[in-house]
């Protein structure tokens, strides 16, 4: 019954973009690729939310749209606040062209970090670390953690900025976090470079500590699960969230009392 | 070995009667018998009366299932019975018999969570291996996977379940509650075709239906489209139109909202279905439960799963629907693993969370 996977065409202009567009990632709601923006030289990350043929057409429309749009603003405006997001190059809501010229889904063009995500340079760190540890002493496993302690005070820093500006991420992880550095290769260890926060598809705007609060604590079940040796420095991110947020104190108290309910509540009816 | 399942959650008494062949082939259905309670239009069941129902049924229901069946009482190995979660007088109705069974019997009880129940005998009927579960009811909306021994939720509903969303605004509209409200939205939705815009609640992985309903409730009464006089009326507008052409910017009729309500909602449980698959990199989904049994729903859900490269697994009403073969098959997976419930523990809980489960027969 299970058909070949075949991602949906492009929509135009990409269509006949040279060169094609890679994909590099299918999550639920958008597809991925690399493309280039104006010129071959330079690179460009190109977001696509397909058109999804289950929905009705007009929901559809309606959904896709008020999503890309809600995306672009949240970024524009940590942009311009000066958070560290990839900027928005170009985006089509309408979804004009598309296979038969019509309705192709709605894409979003942005600048492109060169750099790992968070995820793979904590999993690196990780392995290296427990493959190492037996054999250093004290000293030399506080000089090992503290590059990882430094990163997760670099990430509260960057969280704090854009809960400052006002913007919930909604699913912060570690692979929504990105280090943009040009020097990094696949067998380096260095946790260098500009924290760099992206996909901002499930964010939204809101001040209220609540929605932080639960940002907070998405990331910090996200890291337990994935990466449990370093889920100890979870503080470390919490101090870096609060040297760069003034109103920090009250969202911490409040993720207190989020991480007694949990997300999950027992059923009632 | 042979397992009798009983089940009384909501408003079905249901027998089933499963046998296990000791070579370990294929288990066989040797009865799989139901009634329901039905109210009338505009009106929802009430415990109680539901709770007499089964009373008055279930002695009747295990007689004919062991008929059915040709078994007779020593061949039984176990009794396995709905022990949550559902209406609290219903379900207990069912555990008195289901106690009563095994004293006089000297049988085994094994309690079973009706979530399971659905889950397992999901995966009995269609071969899923390993898929995502979207399990709708009236009374449960829950986007499930298996991980390391246990049933995990990944998304559920905030608020009312879909089913119940469903069945209350069949009572506006005065829609029958005869074979089940969710199957005649179903018909009169395919005469619809003018989507009304309602609100479409999702969060995450989670969503929520009681904005939806008031929403579309809402719209019902101030279209005077409510209640029972109008539905006769509207009836025949609906007919009218299935015979000529349809205008798109005339009145909406009572079909054109089930339609809408039911294109809304499903749009939302596909959603969070394909969000469950691309957290847990699977391509298989399972669907389960009565509203399950909905034709545009499972045809909706073929389509994203295609769009993946994956496929969808349904089941017909006899499967979806709650029955007793579904707390037949999960308790006798749980009964080979050793599990039996002692009579002192013999009790059934409304709220009874699906990962409460330890899945021990599964890797």
């Amino acid at each position: 019954m299970a058909t070949e996977y075949k991602p949906p065409a492009l929509p135009s202009p990409f269509s006949n973009t040279k060169p094609p567009p890679i994909l590099l990632t299918q999550g639920a709601e958008a597809h991925l690729y690399k493309t280039v923006s104006i010129n071959p030289a330079i690179p460009a990350a190109l977001k696509i939310r397909p058109s999804k043929p289950y929905r009705h057409p007009i929901l559809d429309r309606k959904l896709t749209r008020q999503r890309i749009i809600q995306e672009a603003r949240c970024m524009i405006k940590l942009v311009r606040e000066g958070v560290k997001v990839p900027a928005v190059l170009a985006m089509d809501w309408e979804g004009q062209g598309g296979d038969e010229g019509g309705w192709g889904g709605a894409w979003l063009m942005m600048e492109w970090i060169e750099g790992p995500v968070v995820r793979v340079v904590l999993e690196k760190w990780e392995a290296w670390f427990k493959a190492n540890r037996g054999t250093m002493d004290e000293a030399q496993i506080t000089a090992a953690e503290a590059p990882v302690r430094a990163l997760l005070r670099r990430i509260g820093a960057a969280i704090a900025a854009l809960h400052k500006a006002g913007v919930v991420h909604g699913d912060l992880t570690t692979s929504n976090l990105m280090l943009r550095t040009s020097e990094w290769d696949q067998e380096d260890r260095a946790i260098e470079g500009e924290v760099v926060i992206i996909d901002f598809g499930l964010a939204s705007q809101s001040v209220q500590d609540e929605d932080r609060a639960v940002d907070l604590y998405v990331l910090e079940r996200a890291m337990g699960s994935t990466h449990p040796l370093s889920e100890p420095f979870f503080e470390e991110l919490l101090v870096g969230y609060r040297e760069g947020n003034k109103g920090a104190i009250s969202t911490i108290r409040r993720l207190e009392d989020v991480r007694l309910r949990g997300r999950k509540r027992s059923m009632l009816g | 070995m042979i397992a009798i399942g009983m089940e009384g959650s909501a408003n079905k008494v249901a027998i089933g009667i499963m046998s296990y062949p000791e070579d370990g082939s294929a288990p066989q259905i040797l009865a799989n018998v139901r009634h329901t309670y039905n109210s009338p239009p505009g009106e929802g069941f009430l415990p109680k009366d539901v709770a007499r129902h089964h009373r008055t049924w279930v002695v009747k229901m295990v007689k004919d299932a062991m008929k059915e069946a040709r078994i007779r009482v020593k061949d039984v190995s176990c009794i396995c019975f709905t022990q949550g979660p559902g209406m609290g007088a219903p379900l207990q109705s069912v555990v008195m018999a289901a106690r009563m069974m095994s004293l006089l019997w000297g049988k085994p009880l094994v309690g079973v969570n009706h979530c399971v129940g659905h889950i397992e005998m999901g995966r009995l009927i269609t071969g899923a291996e390993n898929p995502v579960v979207l399990y709708v009811s009236g009374g449960n909306t829950q986007v499930i996977a298996y991980s390391s021994k246990r049933y995990r939720i990944f998304g559920e509903t905030l608020d009312i379940a879909v089913g119940n969303c469903l069945d209350r605004f069949a009572r506006t509209l005065y829609i029958p509650n005869d074979p089940f409200p969710g199957y005649n939205i179903e018909q009169l939705a395919k005469k619809g075709r003018r989507l009304v815009e309602l609100p479409y609640i999702v969060k995450g992985m989670d969503c929520s239906f009681s904005g939806i309903l008031a929403a579309v409730d809402t719209l019902a009464v101030s279209l005077g489209l409510n209640g029972e006089e109008q539905a006769r009326l509207d009836d025949e507008r609906i007919d009218q139109e299935q015979q000529g052409e349809q205008d798109p910017d005339a009145k909406p009729t009572r079909a054109d909202l089930c339609f809408s309500l039911q294109e809304t909602v499903y749009a939302m449980l596909v959603e969070i279905t394909e969000r469950a698959m691309a957290h847990v990199g699977s391509k298989q989904v399972l669907i389960v439960g009565g509203v399950g049994s909905n034709e545009r729903l499972q045809e909706m859900m073929g389509i994203m799963a295609r769009d993946r490269g994956g496929s969808v697994f349904a089941t017909d009403e006899r499967y979806c629907i709650d029955n007793g073969v579904m707390i037949a098959q999960a308790g006798m997976m749980a009964f080979k693993t050793g599990f039996t419930t002692p009579l002192k523990e013999s009790t059934c809980t409304q709220r009874f969370r699906t990962d409460e489960v330890f899945v021990d027969w599964r890797d």
